[in-house]
């Protein structure tokens, strides 16, 4: 059937038209395109794709099956997505699901109410993306919004102490050029600085990512910058902010994409790319907007593009959705869906310096980390340095969720402790503090008796937790551990890419064993360790060494959550 | 003339060419280090990691196939913590693919000392029988995703590209694109596919129908290609 027979898909050759001579790489953005149009991505549109593409039919097929955004089969004329995950959790997600699928999913009411890992709107919790055919998706929170009505997406709540990155986020306007103004330190770097001296001032400046890896951002540059002069090379953003409880790149896209966009032009001179990529998490339809929208401002005025400022630096930028897969925070597993791939990550190494997208050298930094750049560049390494301890320099954004008066982004430096994000910036736990979550799903439970700590990456690395993605969820004494346990097993279990044995198996014995954590069998405690040490050791990727992590550190911590031998136990 | 690089296996000396794998260079000095989804006519995606080893000064364990040998390491093939691995992602294994027809699997099992009965209430890979062709069935139920048959499929050999991975994480499953039936599908029955497969998942059609008693007449009716109805029809 060629594509003008397909009565059905009248806008398919159109869109399909826009692809031509485009290969693999287009997949994603084609298969959303598509999608947008029908609703659903057909078996003819599978066929017509791969023919434009000439991509096979299965790996597209393999493709729509990976992603959780995308659907081989229509869904309602609404589709509703209810986050359950922690703090939405803590915020009656379960009900309001439950509550939704009776009142919304019947016959007269053409809605799909489905469940989500997290959707990164944990200040505002419990949060829920809104997909109606023909319109934009919203992300907004399901306790206060007209969910089929009118809803707008919510604004962030950011506070700085102080506000450097976070400057006038709480103004609520959106970043124009007019309010961010010149493009200063992309000016100051390609009027007075050779692309070493960038790579020397990002190094000097002690900057330490901010995804959750915690490596330096110089000698990543640098890694890259050595490559043979030769050899094409790639920044890419990474912007598939999904670390449950973590929301601060979303604050950062929707409320300073220029600046974000000055640190990837700045990397991109650092280090000779010409090409660049951002990849949003396809659960923030408002970030990617405005960053969209700031992209062409910035564009038009000649800070991206060719020949940028008058210079002979060219840099172009291509801003991707992704389309639901937490996997592909995993820097080797975006580039593959960059490249129209299932999300797998790759075996490092090779690491991305010397192979990434495309096989090329690729610098590929958190969200985070490249908006901080602009400011080193400008104000120079000693200004970030006049922050925060010798080895955590500059200021640094948490995510704060759960039971504090004012869940929100903050912005601290490092070397204040976390009583005192908790209790002052937040304005204290509401009832008594159980346990925070320290840096996300893939992080370590903290106990109230440990939260004098200095929230440095050197300080947490000392008593066995992580900064990971910056985020903090708070749980007070009503909370039943086991059931945040539960939340985080499903996250991991609907998560894995199943790409690696101990992972893909692993978080599914994980669930199972946790679904049972209040009538435990004999032996679960001792089942629960071996698999969290089998994933920890042996798994391929970051995800997977970090899926039992939260879950070793609780039992650890609270040994009669899961004891060794249950009173009154079942025998398997 | 290749470098060489020395290190030690379980204690004892090696030399090996540069970019040995710590797989190769364990086989070559007699080590048994075990493996499922490695095979010498696949890309080695390091995907089961049960052939992981201890490698003196590595927070976690290597994957031997993908593992190249670095001067002066100093690796452990058997530890103590490759023995927990391998157990466990045996017992994990086993709770949930059917390994009857997956001998070697089986004393890797035993070999290690794997509880078949270690992860009680577990929810089982389960899927329906594929006999959708003259050649072979399909039984995924019996499937460990190795992958191999996949890439035989593409890049490996055929470049036929009629089999893909669906869904993802415990329910990832070997596909055609949307289930189609492999008659459907861009399969040139080349067999590549079954020759890999290290479990019972893919078995040519007559060795399934003489497990299922099928008389000589069954035999013949269902390996030979059915001509379509509508050819029936007119002929």
């Amino acid at each position: 059937m060629s594509v003008n027979e397909s009565n059905n898909l009248p806008e398919l050759g159109g869109i399909l038209g826009r692809y031509a001579g485009r290969t693999r790489e287009a997949l994603l953005p084609l298969l959303w395109d598509i999608q947008a149009s029908q609703g659903y991505i057909s078996p003819e549109a599978v066929h017509a794709v791969s023919k434009t593409l000439r991509v096979p039919e299965a790996d597209i097929y393999g493709v729509i099956g990976f992603y959780t955004l995308f659907h081989e089969q229509p869904t309602g004329e609404t589709l509703l997505r209810i986050c359950t995950d922690q703090a939405c959790g803590l915020a009656g997600a379960d009900s309001l699901l439950a509550d939704l699928r009776d009142r919304l999913s019947s016959a007269e009411n053409p809605c799909t109410v489905e469940h989500s890992a997290c959707l990164g709107l944990c200040e505002h919790a419990p949060a829920v993306l809104i997909s109606r055919r023909g319109k934009e998706d919203v992300l907004a929170a399901a306790g206060i919004d007209d969910l089929l009505g009118d809803p707008h997406p919510r604004r962030a709540v950011a506070v700085g102490y102080p506000a450097v990155l976070v400057a006038g986020v709480e103004d609520g306007e959106e970043e124009t050029l007019a309010r961010y103004g010149d493009y200063a330190g992309l000016r100051c770097a390609l009027e007075t600085m050779t692309p070493q001296n960038v790579v020397g001032e990002v190094k000097a400046s002690g900057l330490i990512g901010r995804g959750g890896a915690a490596f330096p951002t110089g000698a990543k540059w640098e890694g890259v910058w050595a490559n043979p002069p030769d050899l094409p090379r790639y920044v890419v953003g990474n912007a598939d902010e999904s670390e449950p409880g973590t929301f601060k790149d979303r604050v950062l896209l929707e409320d300073r994409p220029h600046l974000l966009l000055e640190g990837m032009a700045l990397c991109a001179y650092a280090v000779g790319a010409r090409q660049g990529y951002l990849y949003v998490r396809g659960e923030y339809p408002e970030a990617l907007r405005r960053v969209q929208a700031a992209a062409q401002e910035a564009l038009d005025a000649g800070f991206l593009g060719d020949d940028i400022l008058g210079s002979s630096f060219s840099f172009h930028l291509e801003i991707r959705r992704g389309a639901g897969a937490y996997i592909c925070g995993e820097e080797t597993a975006l580039f593959e869906a960059i490249e129209g791939k299932r999300g797998f990550p790759r075996i490092k190494p090779p690491f991305p310096t010397t192979r990434g997208l495309f096989g090329a050298p690729t610098v590929i930094n958190n969200v985070e980390t490249l908006c901080a750049v602009p400011g080193i560049i400008r104000h120079g390494a000693g200004w970030f340095r006049q922050w925060g301890t010798e080895r955590s320099t500059g200021t640094k954004l948490v995510s704060v969720s759960g039971h504090v008066e004012r869940p929100g982004v903050y912005e601290i430096v490092p070397g204040v402790t976390l009583r005192t994000v908790l209790q002052d910036y937040c304005g204290g736990v509401r009832g008594g503090l159980k346990a925070v979550l320290m840096g996300g799903a893939s992080g370590t439970f903290l106990t109230p008796e440990e939260i004098d700590v200095r929230l440095t990456f050197e300080d947490l690395r000392a008593i066995g937790a992580t900064f990971g993605s910056g985020a903090i969820i708070a749980y007070n004494d009503s909370v039943d551990l086991r059931v945040v346990l539960q939340r985080l097993g499903r996250f991991f279990q609907h998560e894995s890419c199943g790409k690696c044995f101990p992972c893909q198996l692993g978080t599914q014995r994980q669930m199972e064993i946790l679904a049972r954590a209040h009538t435990p069998l004999s032996g679960d405690r001792r089942r629960l360790t071996d698999i969290g040490l089998t994933m920890t050791e042996a798994s391929l990727c970051g995800l997977g060494q970090t899926a039992a992590s939260a879950v070793l550190s609780a039992l650890e911590k609270w040994s009669d959550l899961i004891p060794d031998m249950p009173k009154g136990g079942r025998q398997p | 003339m290749n470098e060489t690089v020395t290190l030690i296996i379980d204690g004892e000396q090696v030399t090996v060419p540069e970019g040995t794998t710590l797989l190769e260079a364990a086989r070559a000095c007699g080590r048994d280090v075990p493996v499922i989804c490695y095979h010498e006519a696949t890309t080695s995606e390091g995907l089961c990691r049960i052939c992981v080893v201890d490698v003196q000064g590595s927070r976690r364990l290597q994957p031997a196939c993908v593992t190249p040998c670095q001067a002066g390491a100093q690796v452990e093939t058997r530890s103590e913590r490759v023995e927990r691995t391998r157990r466990t992602l045996l017992e994990m294994l086993g709770a949930a693919v059917d390994l009857t027809h997956a001998p070697d699997l089986q004393a890797m099992s035993a070999d290690y000392h794997a509880d078949p009965e270690r992860f009680p209430g577990a929810e089982r890979r389960e899927h329906p029988l594929h006999d959708d062709n003259p050649f072979y069935i399909r039984d995924y139920s019996q499937c460990v995703l190795c992958w191999r048959c996949v890439q035989v499929c593409g890049e490996d050999a055929q470049y036929t590209f009629a089999l893909t991975l669906t869904g993802r994480g415990y329910d990832t499953a070997v596909s055609t694109a949307f289930d189609i039936s492999m008659t459907e599908s861009p399969c040139v029955f080349c067999g590549q596919c079954v020759g890999v497969c290290p479990t019972g998942a893919l078995k040519p059609k007559i060795e399934y129908g003489l497990e299922q008693g099928w008389t000589p007449d069954m035999l013949r009716q269902n390996t030979r290609r059915r001509r379509s109805p509508k050819a029936a029809e007119e002929g």
